[in-house]
């Protein structure tokens, strides 16, 4: 493990061909290894294409790989925080792990900006000065989605999701904002990989449509299940069961779901049409949401770094919290808890050729800000 | 609650066991004849995923990718008890423990830098696509029952194997004196890899047959490792028969479990408490079992005195 981690450190710094006398140190921790290293692999891949791309010689970053593990995450936190003195932070994608990790990181004051997990415990009475969340607060793709059902007509839902922070937070949000009955809620375990018990019950409940949360490979089972079973209703999810790194596994059983996103590729702006391009002529293949938040992470802290030095943190801080950059996603700002109030949009799933991807067909919710600011004193 | 789900829900939990007592076969055995804990189990339940997936993307025949996921995993599990197990059967469980659980490391970065980092697809084929109506109106997906059916052959296939012919009788008699059948002039060593790799087979025909309904990807072993291990203790440690029943008994409680547990407590608190509360208890369940089994019978339900 110790050999796995070191080559990880060593491409990472042969990648880079730092300068010796850095005066930005970046530290992240993702997944590389395991069952949800897609993830983390396109959010390192899109923060290292804008960091490339910057060019700058006073940047360094540091990679390591948290194998999915809390335990992990904190130890490689510490010793980046104590003996590395990294001065931003950032990659982590499961909210168990950033609850673990990013509390102790900014009480030692060192930023950290969060490419994917939002848990709502650090957005509401627990925000902080130094934490930033640059893609959405848990709640807030589900929240859209609730939103979509209620458009579409939908009276009787079914829901599911994990039985983790982030799939609580999932359920919640979207029945904050769907209005109709539901016909059901379950709490699946993490990982799980079989569904029949679950579709068996979706099929006995008399529900018009189901919602489900089940990121990654859980997404997967369920959706190839869910087709192979019979029950044809509506299905509706956030886009973390339909990003780009997992839509070709899943294949035609996803064609014409509606997910919810706060980016897609076909966003119209000079940004995200270079984001896209670049993007796949550096990696082979399309960009995930995940891969659009490490990008705009990346932007975000070199945006700051143009401004203020990391040094001087009150300036720093507010050089982030100004959120001067071309976002992929257009419009972009900071609510008061330093999470995103954004534009989250309906997609749909579509096939171009042989590739499964999505296309945008609504705005689900406009300039969206999430449920625990009003929580927030800073 | 009508009694069509509750018998969907047996059907489901039936081939959940079929597909646990795959892997558990597999790892019982090399308990049972080599003394041996193998943590790569899982690895090579993936290896037998992704060559069904990447042979059935070439030639697009779910049969040629059942062929070839029994052949890549046991042509791994050869290579593997040839090069790295058969050192260790003399060594203590802590040592096969670290080295086994190297080689999970192993076949999952070698398999992330083959095959990359995202999930691979493999599908039901057509002909076994889709649900089909049993009597008493159970609508059920047809490829749910070939599992099962294919799962109890290739269990019967096992006792026949084991209590019938030539090998069974030597792997028997290794189970329970292993030098004195090298004594007698078996050739032993070549018996452990062939024992080795049946058990990794099985474990790679389990990966792609669910491969087709989950997600074919990194690290998709060690989930089924733990619920394979669980079985094995609860069936007793070296007994195929254990086994199946172990793995009936464990598919069972855990998807009867998870479907009655939450609305069991929906009767005394409101939904949301309920779902989360049954939830967690359901996936405790079958260590409850387990617990229970180990204090009535110290060495599983089938296991011997040893």
């Amino acid at each position: 493990m110790k050999i796995l981690k070191s080559l990880a450190v060593a491409t990472a710094v042969s990648t880079l061909a730092l300068a010796a006398q850095a005066e930005t140190k970046i530290g992240m921790i993702t997944t590389l290894s395991g069952g949800g290293a897609g993830l983390g692999v396109d959010v390192r891949d899109g923060f290292m294409l804008a960091i490339e791309a910057a060019g700058r010689d006073d940047v360094e970053v540091v990679i390591e790989d948290d194998q999915r593990k809390p335990e992990s995450a904190v130890q490689i936190a510490d010793r980046m925080i104590q003996s590395e003195k990294v001065d931003i932070m950032t990659g982590i994608i499961w909210s168990n792990l950033a609850m673990a990790v990013v509390p102790a990181a900014t009480a030692q004051d060192v930023f950290y900006l969060s490419p994917n997990a939002g848990p709502s415990a650090l957005a509401g009475k627990r925000c902080h000065k130094n934490y930033f969340n640059v893609a959405w607060q848990n709640d807030n793709l589900h929240e859209a989605a609730g939103a979509y059902a209620n458009d579409a007509g939908l009276k009787n839902s079914f829901i599911l999701a994990p039985n983790y922070p982030a799939g609580k937070d999932a359920l919640t949000g979207y029945k904050r904002m769907y209005g109709g009955e539901l016909a059901g809620e379950i709490y699946t375990k993490l990982g799980q990989t079989d569904y029949a018990a679950e579709i068996a019950q979706i099929r006995a409940s008399g529900a018009d449509s189901v919602y489900f949360f089940l990121p990654g490979g859980m997404g997967i089972s369920f959706l190839k299940q869910y087709a192979d079973s019979g029950v044809d209703l509506p299905v509706v999810g956030p886009a973390f069961s339909f990003d780009q790194g997992i839509l070709q596994a899943v294949g035609a059983a996803a064609l014409g779901i509606k997910n919810t996103s706060q980016w897609n590729k076909d966003i119209d702006n000079a940004a995200n049409v270079a984001f896209v391009a670049d993007f796949q002529a550096k990696y082979g293949r399309l960009p995930s949401l995940y891969a659009s938040q490490g990008f705009d992470t990346a932007n975000l802290i070199l945006s700051a770094l143009d401004k203020a030095d990391v040094k001087d943190q009150d300036a720093f801080r507010a050089a982030l919290e100004a959120a001067d950059f071309d976002s992929v996603r257009g419009d972009f700002k900071f609510g008061n808890n330093h999470h995103p109030v954004q534009n989250i949009y309906v997609r749909e799933v579509i096939q171009e050729g042989d590739v499964f991807t999505n296309k945008i067909i609504a705005t689900g919710l406009t300039d969206h800000a999430d449920a625990y600011a009003s929580e927030c004193n800073m | 609650m009508s009694l069509i789900l509750i018998l969907e829900q047996v059907l489901n939990g039936l081939q959940f066991g079929v597909m646990l007592f795959l892997m558990a076969a597999g790892l019982t055995l090399v308990f049972g004849v080599m003394g041996l804990i193998n943590l790569a189990h899982g690895a090579l339940y993936m290896v037998g995923a992704f060559a069904a997936a990447a042979v059935a993307g070439w030639t697009g025949s779910f049969v040629l990718a059942l062929i070839a996921s029994l052949a890549a995993a046991a042509a791994a599990g050869a290579l593997v008890e040839v090069t790295v197990i058969r050192r260790l059967y003399d060594r203590d469980h802590l040592d096969q423990v670290l080295a086994t659980f190297a080689l999970i490391l192993i076949f999952s970065e070698g398999t992330r830098w083959l095959f990359g980092s995202f999930p691979l697809f493999l599908d039901v084929p057509d002909y076994l696509s889709g649900p089909v109506t049993l009597p008493g109106g159970i609508q059920y997906p047809l490829y749910r029952l070939a599992i099962i059916v294919i799962g109890l052959m290739v269990g019967a296939g096992l006792f026949w194997l084991i209590a019938r012919t030539r090998i069974g009788v030597q792997i028997r008699a290794g189970e329970a004196d292993r030098e004195m059948i090298a004594a007698l002039g078996v050739d032993i060593s070549k018996l452990y890899t062939l024992v080795f790799a049946l058990g990794a087979a099985l474990a790679g025909l389990a990966g792609a047959l669910v491969g087709a309904i989950q997600s074919v990807q990194v690290g998709m072993g060690e989930p089924v490792l733990i619920l394979a291990f669980v079985v094995i203790v609860i069936g007793g440690i070296g007994s195929i028969k254990g086994a199946l029943v172990g793995a009936l008994l464990v598919g069972l409680t855990d998807t009867l479990g998870g479907v009655f547990l939450p609305r069991l407590f929906a009767l005394l608190m409101e939904p949301a408490a309920a779902a989360s509360l049954g939830a967690s208890l359901a996936s405790m369940l079958i260590y409850i079992l387990m617990a229970a089994v180990l204090l009535v019978r110290p060495s599983g339900l089938f296991g011997g005195s040893a």
